[in-house]
């Protein structure tokens, strides 16, 4: 076998598996055959991802994380699964039952939509919208819905205060993250996430030609990647769920497997807008270095997924919960200043013709911004030291 | 710079995450049922009775006088005194509590019942696994149940324990020279100077 065939083994199979069916049942088929791996794989990498990143957070603490179910706690995952189905699924008495039984399942669904659009793999995508960015972002923003229903419909006071600052802080930051992505759909000239990741998978000698790999394409990146971890309400912005101030926040009314159902949806949305990330700016399946395209596409995707879960996991590890208006005042007053730089920024690069000089303007157009905006957010804050007079 | 700061501290996580898989002392964890942390002398956790010598009801301490009880700020002790009289840790004559019950879910471990008893016969213990699968009668511990031996308390307490054997001893020194001073009369037992109810 050629690494071309082992490339597009998925492919070849689902054609010779379509190839038994009658034409009449051949678009459902080929629906079914694309829609069943990302419903199987995302949620097993979600529960991989679980126990992982509480092994990480141990050793990022000096602790050694979960150590007792299997061989180095590697079962925890289906304790955690049994643990959530036997647990009693409480329903508040004067709920809306309708739309909290719906809240869970909408969310999850929203996570799964945006796959649609994401290529896996060469060829390995559901479908190819010509409006595929567009697409991800509009059902990404179903999040907002599930998550206003949860709060809403659980006639709870907390919840509702819940769902209004998750939606707060969504919202917020769904403006800078479509606006981080705006550059390359400038760069690309197309809205179609396939096309994106075939301008990436071209070479120049060893190098590839990452959107990363320009000074509006890395800003646009770590952009993309804080925007991403508020939408995913990931720490340090996981100020909805915040669990030692609000106690869940919009989903402090579901338990069970509905609170499982929430989690599932948080993490898959992270997966998604990671592989979104993968695609607009880390080349999607594409390799890094032209020596190394014969490794199978879809292997370099979960690579590069795997590498930003990582991240997040180290992320989280490592700061504190911000406060909501520190929250608002980096998506407000840092986040979307920067983005609209960037945008401008990707349209000069786009006009100076190629060499040193578009580096060094585009970079300084970058930089000087940044700076010049983070001496002004601190200069107004006035920092002192705290004397605490009980904990030393 | 926004920014630095952020990187610094992301260098500090991952020196702690890679670390831990090199340096095995950075692990401070104790797997708890399997391994135990050492016992602190200092820390205290819920009052035993101490008994003398071997006969767990017979050597307590206790003259159940009352003051733990009366001196408990949630009042969690509850005491039955005896009819009858038996030789105390000094050899003198000495009621001896008929029950003695402490409902440790009520129980501040404030350890006043301690610092009031006149007789040593109350300490704190450091066992901390109190979980029981009955609410009502395993949190009532009965005088069985809270009897311990001086040993134990020797082993949890070494210093405290120490302090407490010596002043005994002398005691039972001071009894046992008063009682070589004065043969002549017959043993007549001290009334009612340390058992005032």
């Amino acid at each position: 076998m050629t690494p071309e065939t082992i490339d597009q083994i998925f492919v070849i199979s689902k054609h010779w598996l379509l190839g038994y069916m009658p034409t009449a049942l051949q678009p459902i088929g080929s629906a079914i055959l694309s829609v069943v791996p990302v419903l199987v794989v995302f949620p097993l990498l979600f529960a991989i991802t679980t126990v992982l990143e509480r092994k990480g957070l141990g050793r990022i603490q000096n602790r050694y994380g979960p150590n007792r179910v299997g061989p180095y706690g590697f079962w925890q995952p289906i304790a955690d699964g049994i643990k959530s189905l036997t647990k009693e699924d409480v329903v508040p008495r004067t709920a809306d039952q309708v739309v909290h039984f719906l809240a869970p399942l909408l969310l999850v669904l929203a996570a799964f939509l945006g796959y649609a659009v994401l290529p896996i793999g060469k060829n390995m995508v559901i479908t190819n919208l010509n409006a595929g960015v567009l697409f991800f972002f509009a059902v990404g923003s179903m999040v907002e819905l599930a998550v206003f229903m949860a709060g809403w419909s659980s006639r709870s006071k907390y919840s509702l205060l819940g769902a209004m600052r998750a939606v707060a802080q969504m919202i917020s930051y769904e403006v800078p993250l479509v606006l981080a992505a705006i550059v390359i759909i400038m760069a690309s000239g197309s809205l179609s996430t396939v096309a994106i990741v075939n301008m990436q998978a071209t070479y120049t000698g060893i190098w590839p030609h990452w959107f990363l790999f320009t000074p509006w394409g890395f800003a646009g990146f770590i952009l993309f990647m804080i925007a991403a971890t508020a939408e995913s309400n990931r720490a340090p912005f996981d100020l909805p769920e915040g669990e030692s101030e609000i106690i869940a926040g919009y989903y402090i009314e579901y338990s069970g497997f509905k609170f499982a159902l929430f989690f599932l949806g948080e993490y898959l949305g992270m997966f998604a807008t990671s592989g979104l990330a993968i695609t607009l700016f880390l080349g999607g399946w594409a390799a890094p270095f032209s020596f190394l395209t014969w490794i199978p596409s879809y292997i370099w995707f979960f690579l590069k997924l795997l590498t930003l879960i990582a991240v997040f996991i180290w992320v989280r590890g490592t700061f504190p919960r911000l406060r909501m208006d520190q929250l608002m005042g980096l998506a407000w007053k840092f986040m979307l200043p920067m983005t609209l730089l960037n945008i401008f920024t990707a349209g000069i690069w786009h006009f100076i013709p190629e060499g040193i000089l578009r580096w060094l303007v585009c970079s300084l157009l970058i930089v000087a911004p940044w700076i010049l905006l983070s001496r002004g957010l601190k200069q107004r804050k006035k920092l002192q030291v705290r004397t605490y007079r009980f904990a030393e | 710079m926004l920014g630095a700061g952020i990187l610094k501290g992301l260098a500090e996580t991952a020196r702690n995450f890679l670390g831990s898989y090199v340096d095995k002392d950075r692990l401070t964890t104790v797997q708890f049922p399997e391994e135990r942390a050492p016992r602190i002398e200092a820390s205290r956790n819920f009052p035993f009775l101490v008994y003398d010598g071997t006969a767990k009801q017979e050597g307590l301490r206790c003259v159940s006088c009352l003051i733990c009880e009366k001196e408990c700020p949630p009042k969690c002790i509850f005491i039955e005194k005896s009819t009858d009289k038996k030789p105390d840790a000094t050899g003198k004559l000495q009621f001896y509590p008929a029950t003695f019950n402490i409902d440790i879910s009520v129980c501040m471990s404030c350890q006043i019942c301690v610092e009031v008893c006149p007789f040593n016969a109350i300490k704190m213990d450091v066992d901390f696994e109190l979980s029981t699968t009955d609410r009502f009668s395993d949190l009532l511990w009965n005088k069985e149940r809270l009897a311990k031996s001086n040993e134990y308390y020797r082993e949890i307490h070494p210093i405290e324990a120490a302090a407490v054997d010596a002043e005994l001893a002398e005691a039972r020194a001071r009894v046992a020279g008063a009682k070589a001073v004065t043969t002549s009369p017959p043993a007549q037992p001290s009334s009612g100077s340390s058992v005032e109810k």
